[in-house]
């Protein structure tokens, strides 16, 4: 096997014995960016240089014996995440030339457990789709069928660990931009309880939804990411102060005598049948684990969907707002203004794509006087319910399992006319997202043509521990075939 | 017709914190343009604010003086609007749920006393300003997030005259709380105002316009007054009011409309995600409450009722906490309180004025000044003395005893010396004396003067009646 198609946990080893360097590691993720990314198309930017400093720094202090969480392991970064000297675009025109001055607090946690940074990943513009294809820096494809998306919107995230672009990745879900991609590329992907990872530096899509997590080749490096990640920042307030469990600890520990939940609600109509039967077939080997499934309800589950799009673009369009051409990123026809509004507008209409004014107008719209009660306050009280219906699941059961995502990989350009198509790809993951719980996707599988599929488990708030270890006795029990992408 | 006025008032106050209301960078006025500002306040892409507990503090405190109901849990919205000095897009502040509602402020009005009531208390960050010149707009972020509070008011104010008179009682609330440094033309205390006029008895409402850009008090009135005349004189006409923002001239003397209703703002409020909830405690109250300072009202009537000085006395010696303080010192030293605010009030801040300087810069020591009373009632110096004392006393910092002796200035006390003066000075106006044996009173106060000239001011005025008395009637 090729270093850059290793795990974390495997390289960590080859690293402490000195079968390798984290330079050696670092030229194989190139050597396969160089082969694949002209196809794939994973990345909006390379790091390429920095990053070979930073592994060749990686190996000294590997040889001092100064070895952290991730040490000289190469890590790619969604284009969401701030990077200090380093462009950051979230996959818009309007940040096209945008280099912010400070470091997310995840890059900055990820820098300071050693890690490499590849390159910054492609993405849905402003994390608004679920497909990856509104990137301003084109679309990219699904390693498994370079005709079809990787799902979105951290979909060059999901596609790089996917392809062996990278060993790792962070991306951010705000309705199930981590979840869904990793089912349809075939990876782990994980959105952790929204304060549990800080979310200062991430470029804010829905700041009450958005939460950062980790695509990984297996669980057990999901829970090592998620160790590094996880934890409270005083430079948020919506950060939670609680204390951060070794994930590892959680791998090994098997699931006997739980109670899984199958929420009736979640095998609806117009779902694959290939996904359905990967979904049966975990349940199979939930039970033969030691697990014990119930159906259960959730009963607002209906409302997700309308509740969420009502919510998002209403914080987005306010997010958005900063995008002005006043102070940085792109202004049209710039030093030559006749006006100030005609400036904003052209600005604005010159340098978003369609699907963010599409979500700035309804967000305008729902929070607009006369239609805010009617909207945005509404969906604020459904969503509470939406909330108390997981709470009292969570009373029944330990975790609950439901499809990652209703289809495989979808062509490109086959729901981008119809946006409501392409809501729909989030039905199975938005839930989380409002009531503020984490999910983890994992392989489930394959379809008949070779794509993968994903299953997602939900758990209440600030159990992470308890999805990691379904997880991993899933990922154990149920032997999925490890194949890689013909690319 | 006679027309009653409604005014309701929002007022702006900067709060004295160090640092900015979601960020760590320094609130100071006058640094160069955009060097007090981080991402944060930039509103960069990816920042999230964090709150500044002293903000709610010191937001706090004007409510328990205003005696606002504090809530106990109290949120944050996004205030949404474009503009090139707000860097987010949108201003934090609070809607739904504000720190603090239902207050009132007791204000003096025509020898009375009125109620105004307090509709809202809440915090919110400034925004920044932009630069002009011939060509191009500059834009200054210093001020961006530097906290404020908005303290708005009922409906309950008549009148231009009421407005100021409920303004400066804010603002006096304010200073003493030491929360906000009250400078009108730093904009550190700012007022917009509602101005609607109807038929005196009516209860409903006129057509109300906004008031915008009076930086001082006497321009609050101005601009109030012209406008209720506007409007009285619209009605008159058989015309109609519009409702409009409307900015005041202050070198026209006018008020003109800035925008009509039509472009009026949808700020589409929602409740700010990036914010929790702040929660207060009774135990957070009390502990506020604790560090509470005597309130310019109380301490007026205090001042009445303890030192026996008058309503009118009183209220010019709480005008300011320091001047007050001041002014107890010097009451308390010297024993005497109603001669202490006749110096405070007459030497001591006219020779401030004269400077500009606050009392918190007086050279004059309480306990100097209080000394120096002590010395005019001992006898030792004349009270026209004293006025050349206190003079040196403030131009110097010297204690008064110091400066008697440099000049000379001890009071003639000695009887024998005096009686040989007198002596003189009526021997030399015989025609004088006879007049007043004669009965002629009036002259006596010949002689007082002229035996003050003879002594260079250094006599003791009493002991210079009973000797004249005595010589004269010989
Ligand atoms: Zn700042």
């Amino acid at each position: 096997m090729e270093l850059n198609q290793t795990t974390i946990h495997e390289l960590q080893e080859k690293i402490r014995t000195g079968e390798t360097t984290s330079v050696e590691i670092v030229q194989a993720v190139f050597n396969r960016i160089d082969a694949v990314e002209g196809v794939v198309h994973a990345y909006i930017a390379l790091m390429r240089d920095s990053a070979l400093e930073e592994a060749k720094r990686a190996d000294l202090n590997i040889r001092e014996g100064k070895i952290r969480a991730l040490t000289g392991i190469p890590v790619a970064l969604k284009d969401i995440f701030c990077t200090r000297g380093f462009r950051t675009t979230c996959g818009s025109r309007i940040l096209y030339n945008y280099v912010p001055p400070y470091d997310a607090t995840v890059v900055e946690k990820l820098r300071e457990s050693g890690a490499v940074f590849v390159g910054k990943t492609n993405m849905d513009e402003f994390a608004m789709g679920s497909s990856t294809e509104t990137s301003f820096f084109g679309i990219t494809r699904n390693p498994w069928d370079l005709e079809r998306i990787p799902g979105g919107s951290s979909g060059g995230s999901a596609a790089a660990v996917a392809a062996d672009e990278c060993i790792a990745s962070l991306g951010s879900d705000t309705g199930g931009s981590i979840r869904q991609p990793a089912a349809l590329c075939g990876v782990v992907g994980m959105k952790p309880t929204y304060g549990r990872v800080s979310r200062f530096g991430l470029i804010a899509f829905a700041s009450s939804l958005d939460q950062i997590g980790p695509f990984t080749r297996d669980v057990e490096d999901c829970a090592i990411m998620m160790n590094v990640i996880a934890g409270y920042d005083p430079k948020e307030s919506t950060s939670v102060p609680i204390e951060v469990p070794d994930y590892r600890e959680y791998l090994s520990r098997g699931i006997e005598g739980w109670t899984v939940g199958i929420p009736k609600e979640y095998f609806i109509e117009g779902i694959d049948p290939e996904v359905l039967t990967a979904v049966q077939n975990t349940i199979k080997v939930i039970e033969e684990s030691g697990g014990r499934c119930i159906e259960i309800s959730l009963p607002h589950t209906e409302y997700c969907l309308a509740v969420y799009y009502i919510v998002a673009p209403a914080e987005a369009s306010s997010n958005l707002a900063r995008y002005d051409g006043v102070k940085y990123g792109f202004r049209s026809g710039a030093g030559n203004v006749q006006d100030l509004l005609t400036m904003y507008k052209k600005t604005r209409s010159e340098s978003f794509g369609a699907e963010v004014k599409r979500r700035i107008m309804l967000g305008t719209y729902v929070l607009s006087s006369g239609y805010y009660d009617a909207y945005y306050k509404k969906a604020s009280k459904v969503r509470a319910l939406i909330k108390r219906d997981f709470d009292e699941a969570f009373k029944l059961c330990d975790v609950i399992v439901t499809p990652a995502s209703p289809t495989p990989a979808f062509k490109i350009g086959e729901k981008t006319d119809d946006p409501l198509q392409m809501y729909l790809s989030d039905i199975f993951t938005i839930s989380a997202n409002l009531a503020g719980i984490p999910g983890i996707s994992v392989p489930c599988g394959f379809t008949r043509s070779g794509l993968p599929l994903g299953v997602q488990f939900l758990s209440g708030p600030f159990e992470e521990g308890k999805l990691i270890q379904i997880a991993a006795a899933y990922e154990k029990n149920a032997k999925i075939e490890r194949r890689r992408p013909n690319l | 017709m006679e027309y009653e006025t409604v005014i309701g008032l929002e007022v702006h106050a900067q709060l004295l914190t160090q640092s900015k209301v979601f960020c760590g960078c320094s609130t100071k006025f006058g640094a160069a343009p955009n060097s007090n500002t981080c991402p944060i306040c930039l509103g960069m892409p990816g920042v999230l604010p964090v709150l500044n507990k002293k903000v709610v503090e010191y937001a706090m405190k004007m409510g328990l003086a205003t005696h606002c109901r504090i809530n106990r849990g109290c949120s944050f919205a996004r205030k949404n609007y474009f503009y090139p000095d707000l860097p987010k897009g949108y201003q934090i502040s609070q809607y739904a749920d504000p720190l603090a509602e239902h207050g009132y402020v007791e204000i003096d009005i025509n020898g009375g006393k009125k109620t105004i009531g307090i509709t809202r208390i809440h915090m919110e960050e400034d925004a920044g300003k932009l630069l002009h010149d011939e060509h191009n707009s500059y834009v200054d972020l210093n001020r961006t997030g530097v906290p404020l509070i908005e303290i708005v008011s009922e409906p309950d104010i008549r009148g231009a005259e009421e407005a100021a008179a409920y303004l400066k009682g804010l603002h006096e609330i304010l200073v003493y709380l030491e929360i906000c440094d009250g400078n009108m033309e730093e904009g550190s205390f700012r007022c917009d105002a509602n101005v609607s006029i109807r038929p005196k008895g009516d209860k409903g409402f006129g057509t109300r316009t906004e008031l915008k850009n009076m930086n001082s008090f006497r321009n609050v009135q101005r601009a109030l007054e012209y406008e209720i005349k506007r409007q009285q004189y619209i009605l008159e006409g058989g015309g109609e009011v519009l409702q409009e923002t409307r900015l005041w001239d202050d070198g026209q003397g006018v008020t003109h409309s800035m925008r009509g209703k039509e472009d009026a703002h949808d700020y589409r409020y929602f409740p700010d995600p990036d914010l929790v909830p702040v929660v207060i405690s009774d135990d957070w109250i009390e502990e506020v409450r604790k560090g509470f300072p005597e309130l310019p009202m109380e301490k007026r009537e205090r001042f009445i009722r303890d030192y026996q000085i008058p309503a009118y006395d009183a209220g010019v010696l709480t005008s300011s906490r320091a001047l007050a303080d001041y002014y107890e010192e010097v009451a308390r030293l010297s024993g005497k309180p109603k001669i202490a605010g006749n110096w405070v009030m007459g030497d001591v801040l006219k020779l401030l004025n004269e400077e500009k300087r606050d009392v918190k810069t007086c050279s004059i020591l309480p306990a100097s000044l209080a000394e120096m009373i002590r010395l005019i009632e001992a006898g030792t110096i004349s009270g026209k003395m004293a006025k050349e004392v206190i003079e040196e006393m403030y131009r110097t910092g010297k204690p008064p005893k110091a400066i008697i002796e440099e000049k000379g200035m001890v009071q003639i006390t000695d009887e024998g010396e005096l009686t040989e003066i007198i002596t003189r000075v009526i021997e030399a106006n015989p025609t004088q004396a006879a007049q007043y044996r004669e009965g002629k009173e009036k002259v006596f106060g010949f002689f007082v003067g002229q035996v003050m000239k003879a002594t260079q001011g250094k006599a003791n005025p009493r002991l210079i009646n009973d000797l004249l008395k005595r010589r004269l009637s010989e």
